[in-house]
């Protein structure tokens, strides 16, 4: 990489403002309910309100005589069409509309398509469902209970909610240390059910062309390659005759994933009218029924010496993954990478067990920016450490400090056998610690709590692991997870970059470009990124798992790499001189020793398409591709503290402070990495304080609304102060690792864990998410409560 | 029925269905998408557009309720093909990033500038507290109002948009 010092302004990496936002601050963006196409009608999806219930009968007469009714649509229809269920991202089948039973609340049972918006909804009152209400399942514990009411009949012979057990580590080995440990801490946590949210909801915009039997789906999707392979397999259309779009999306955090109902729902419908067809859920819609995330009860067990020498852990997860079995992640992972939860520390011997069941709720797992259920295993050990801290009556820093992975152990193989590419661990906390004043704040706490204030201070250590992934490892439905990009120079030198995955805030338009703008040397302003059209980008399997930067952000690295190297080429001939004698000076090659005679990418870039002769198979214009298969994962990482005040009389936790250090290697643009990162921590104080999609014992969902789904404002969050250390990762070719997600990863312990050092005088040693005033206070009397069930 | 207002300037008269929301008349009858709907409940603010100057939700307000109003949306920002201080403020300070809310948050800081030219970091965040960002984690929408504040006095621009 070339130091930005070097650089002409408005090259490669570095501080820029974003190319995208001069559409949106003006109100002109395009997302999914602006799209407007001649003849649409819309589409409503009735719902049940039962969590758990037979469907004797639907009447869909007084419905279908509506003025502006166009079609009704029912399950029956959809089985005639072969299209009531659809397979779902875990090998296990979804209902588009319910046929046989509904499962969760807020399942789809009936879809109307009329005139209007208002007409649409109004036509759902006039559907009678008879439904025989069932006993739901709420709690994952209860589950596998042999009187539990059997949720998937659909499945033949299925007796029983039981969806997998799933290990990883040696078992044995880990049983040998705690054997030999002076300390044993043991913690059952609960990481509560919570949701993505974005602020714009799922929807999608479904044109059948009759004629060329064309189907175009304008679609709140991160992943339109992927959505368009599982179409043309369900639907057994060619891939020419689909054609999945992304326009601008408010915001997805994994929430949009995966292949919803309605989707499916506005394709049939227009097919069905002959007219395109839009659908838009409403926030209640999407909280109860889009993928949720987290849901994990786990059990933690670790040793130690009395020293504090970490030897060993274990973690024992019931995982509750709703109705149906619909967690987008690798095949090969039924608990995503939730096995890289021996984290940052150096340990002997990690083993976990993950047993998943279904419940009557939404199904989903995997989402809300969790790097495949990193988030749930950084929570586990970040808390696990913790606990250890208190029982061992030692700083949690030093604890850390005395337990992260050393420099020199890199590449490091973890227990569970993944190999962490490269780390400077101990730099990265001291950075935070220095930025926090970390002596002076345990000062401050002293003499705060012999005064009876509460005040907390908490840490956590995080390793991400992202990019997925290698394909011999890594596919979902068989599709492996590699990404591929193209760059075109046109004849002028600039250029144009076609990607495979799809921005939803990440600021992909400005930060691919810089990436090709690095390696070329062209200005990222003259740069076109082309992105979320099946049409024009090639194949990929999208943005999610904080995997664009590192895996397509490397195919754009080299197929950048291969435009220069074919410039090379094309300006000897233009030189007349042999390739070897030419030198790369960003944008520009030039003879080796005679400065003074070169070419520019761009003078290059017109001969590649004028009349020269080029060497010998070398073809003319200058383009290149690639498809890039990840060698590994990366693993940025990163130091996190959190200072909190709490309400002695109220429980309210106020968090006065968050120092976040982030090594994601080289930054792109460390505006829009800062960006990422301040998002993350937002979700780590949402979830850590106030985020809970909780049940009632009926099933009925208690988080269906802003109203009580409750998300951080500019009031909870405070202005966060962020650090960087900068170790690149050996093996992407610009050593860059990717940061998406990797604060709302490693912020929500290092909030709890604040909480809860706050709460020692009381003699708290943990107390599950949310921490709400609440939740806190009952904690205070010794006696937190279970936060994902209604309190009886 | 039909409604008449004044949006971003524009005379502009319709026949309705005395239901309809003020967001869906913006977004669906006049075609100005750049406010959005995000939540119905007033909570999440992402549909905030400045009625006779005084920001509110037009997921609940009725458009029935807004006749006779002078109406601001987001495409009545800036003046003569120039930006608002505010909308140059975003862009600078790296305010927005899926582009969702940042309409509302916009005009809801267009309103706070015209009524308190130098806004504390404390002021900022009352003023947004009504609307959700699920990106920014607000810091650099803070940083932006302060950069657009900071930039309407040197330029002297006046942003009037009171009845």
């Amino acid at each position: 990489m070339t130091d930005v010092k070097d650089k002409p302004d408005g090259v490669g990496f570095g501080r820029v403002t974003r190319k995208e936002d001069a559409r949106f601050v003006r109100g002109k963006g395009n997302y999914v309910d602006d799209i407007v196409l001649p003849g649409m009608l819309y589409g409503a999806v009735l719902r049940s309100p039962y969590a758990h219930a037979k469907i004797i009968s639907i009447d869909t007469s007084e419905a279908e005589k509506h003025p502006k009714v166009k079609a009704v649509i029912t399950g029956a229809l959809l089985e005639t069409l072969n299209l009531a269920w659809i397979p779902s991202l875990s090998h296990d089948v979804i209902a588009v509309l319910a046929t046989d039973k509904v499962r969760y609340q807020g399942q789809e049972v009936a879809f109307v398509v009329a005139e209007d918006r208002y007409s649409a909804r109004d036509a759902l009152e006039l559907i009678e469902v008879d439904y025989e209400v069932l006993p739901a399942v709420v709690d994952a514990k209860r589950a596998l209970e042999p009187d539990a009411a059997i949720i998937r009949d659909d499945i033949e012979n299925k007796k029983d909610n039981y969806i997998f057990d799933w290990g990883s580590g040696d078992e044995q080995a880990t049983e040998a240390v705690f054997k030999k440990a002076d300390v044993i801490v043991e913690q059952d946590m609960l990481y509560p059910r919570v949701h993505p949210a974005p602020m714009e909801t799922c929807g999608s915009v479904a044109d059948m062309d009759p004629i060329s039997g064309k189907l175009t789906i304008y679609c709140t999707t991160q992943a339109p390659h992927a959505h368009r392979t599982l179409y043309a397999l369900v639907a057994g259309l060619p891939e020419h005759k689909l054609r999945v779009y992304s326009p601008d999306i408010g915001g997805g955090f994994g929430n949009k994933v995966g292949i919803y109902p309605g989707y499916v729902l506005s394709v049939v419908g227009s097919i069905v009218t002959k007219r395109p067809v839009k659908w838009v859920e409403d926030r209640s819609e999407n909280l109860m029924s889009t993928s949720f995330a987290r849901d994990y009860h786990m059990k933690g067990k670790i040793a130690a010496t009395k020293e504090g020498k970490i030897l060993g852990l274990r973690v024992d997860v019931l995982a509750d993954h709703g109705a149906f079995n619909n967690t987008a992640q690798p095949t090969k992972f039924p608990a995503g990478f939730f096995h890289v939860f021996s984290g940052s520390y150096d340990m002997e011997a990690a083993y976990c067990a993950v047993k998943g069941v279904y419940t009557n709720k939404a199904p989903g797992g995997v989402a809300y920016a969790c790097s495949f259920r990193v988030t749930e295993a950084v929570y586990a050990v970040e808390r696990m450490v913790d606990r250890l801290a208190l029982e061992l009556d030692m700083d949690p820093a030093e604890l850390r400090m005395k337990n992260l992975l050393r420099p020199e152990q890199f590449p490091y193989t973890s227990p569970t056998g993944w190999e962490y590419d490269s780390g400077e661990y101990p730099r990265a906390l001291r950075l935070a610690m220095d930025i926090a004043g970390y002596e002076d704040l345990r000062k401050e706490q002293a003499e705060k709590r012999a005064n009876g204030e509460l005040m907390g201070i908490g840490l956590s250590f995080f390793t991400e692991t992202v990019g997925a992934g290698p394909k011999k490892h890594m596919d979902i439905l068989g599709l492996g997870m590699a990404d591929g990009c193209e760059v075109r120079v046109h004849p002028t030198g600039k250029a144009v970059v076609r990607l495979s995955v799809q921005t939803q805030g990440q600021g992909h338009e400005t930060t691919f470009a810089q990436i090709v703008s690095e390696v070329t040397g062209i200005p990222t302003a003259d740069i076109e990124v082309v992105h979320g059209d099946t049409d024009n980008t090639p194949f990929g399997l999208g943005t999610y798992g904080s995997r664009s930067t590192p895996v397509s952000g490397a195919a754009a690295a080299v197929a950048s790499k291969r435009i220069v190297e074919k410039a090379r080429l094309i300006a000897s001939a233009m030189l007349e001189c042999a390739p070897e004698d030419l030198e790369w000076n960003l944008g520009r090659w030039q003879v080796k020793g005679d400065p003074s005679a070169g070419k520019t990418i761009a003078e290059i870039a017109l001969a590649a398409h004028a009349s020269l002769e080029l060497p010998d198979g070398i073809e003319g214009h200058l383009d290149a591709s690639c498809v890039y298969d990840p060698p590994n994962l990366t693993f940025p990482f990163g130091a996190y503290i959190c200072v909190v005040d709490v309400d002695r009389g109220t429980g309210k936790v106020k968090v006065r402070r968050f120092i976040a250090v982030d090594d994601c290697g080289p930054r792109i643009n460390p505006m829009i990495v800062e960006g990422q990162v301040h998002g993350g921590l937002a979700d780590g104080v949402g979830m850590a304080l106030m985020e809970s999609i909780a049940f009632d014992e009926d099933g009925n969902c208690l988080g269906g609304s802003f109203m009580d789904y409750l998300l951080p404002t500019s009031l909870e969050c405070p202005s966060w102060e962020t650090g960087e250390t900068v170790t690149p990762s050996p093996h992407h070719p610009l050593g860059l690792k990717g940061v998406g997600e990797s604060a709302t990863v490693g912020s929500p312990p290092a909030v709890v864990n604040a909480v809860l050092d706050a709460l020692k005088p009381f003699g708290v040693k943990h107390a599950d998410m949310p921490l709400t005033p609440a939740q806190v206070w009952r904690a205070m009397q010794g006696r937190p409560m279970r936060t994902d069930l209604a309190i009886k | 029925m039909r409604v008449n207002m004044s949006v971003n300037g524009v005379e502009v008269s319709d026949e309705i269905e005395p239901r309809l929301l003020l967001v869906h008349f913006l977004r669906e009858n006049l075609r100005l998408t750049g406010t959005h709907w995000g939540c119905d409940t007033s909570n999440c603010g992402t549909c905030t557009v400045l009625m006779d100057g005084m920001p509110v939700k037009s997921c609940t307000v009725l458009a029935a309720m807004a006749s006779g109003s002078q109406i601001t949306t987001v495409e009545g920002l800036g003046a003569n093909g120039e930006l608002d201080p505010v909308q140059q403020g975003f862009i600078e300070m790296h305010g927005l990033q899926c582009g969702f809310c940042t309409s509302g948050m916009m005009l809801s800081a267009r309103w706070l500038l015209d009524h308190n030219p130098n806004p504390s970091e404390k002021e900022i965040r009352e003023a947004i507290s009504g609307q959700i960002c699920r990106c920014t984690g607000y810091e650099n929408i803070v940083r932006s109002i302060k950069w657009a504040a900071a930039h309407s006095q040197n330029s002297g621009v006046q942003q009037g948009v009171e009845a």
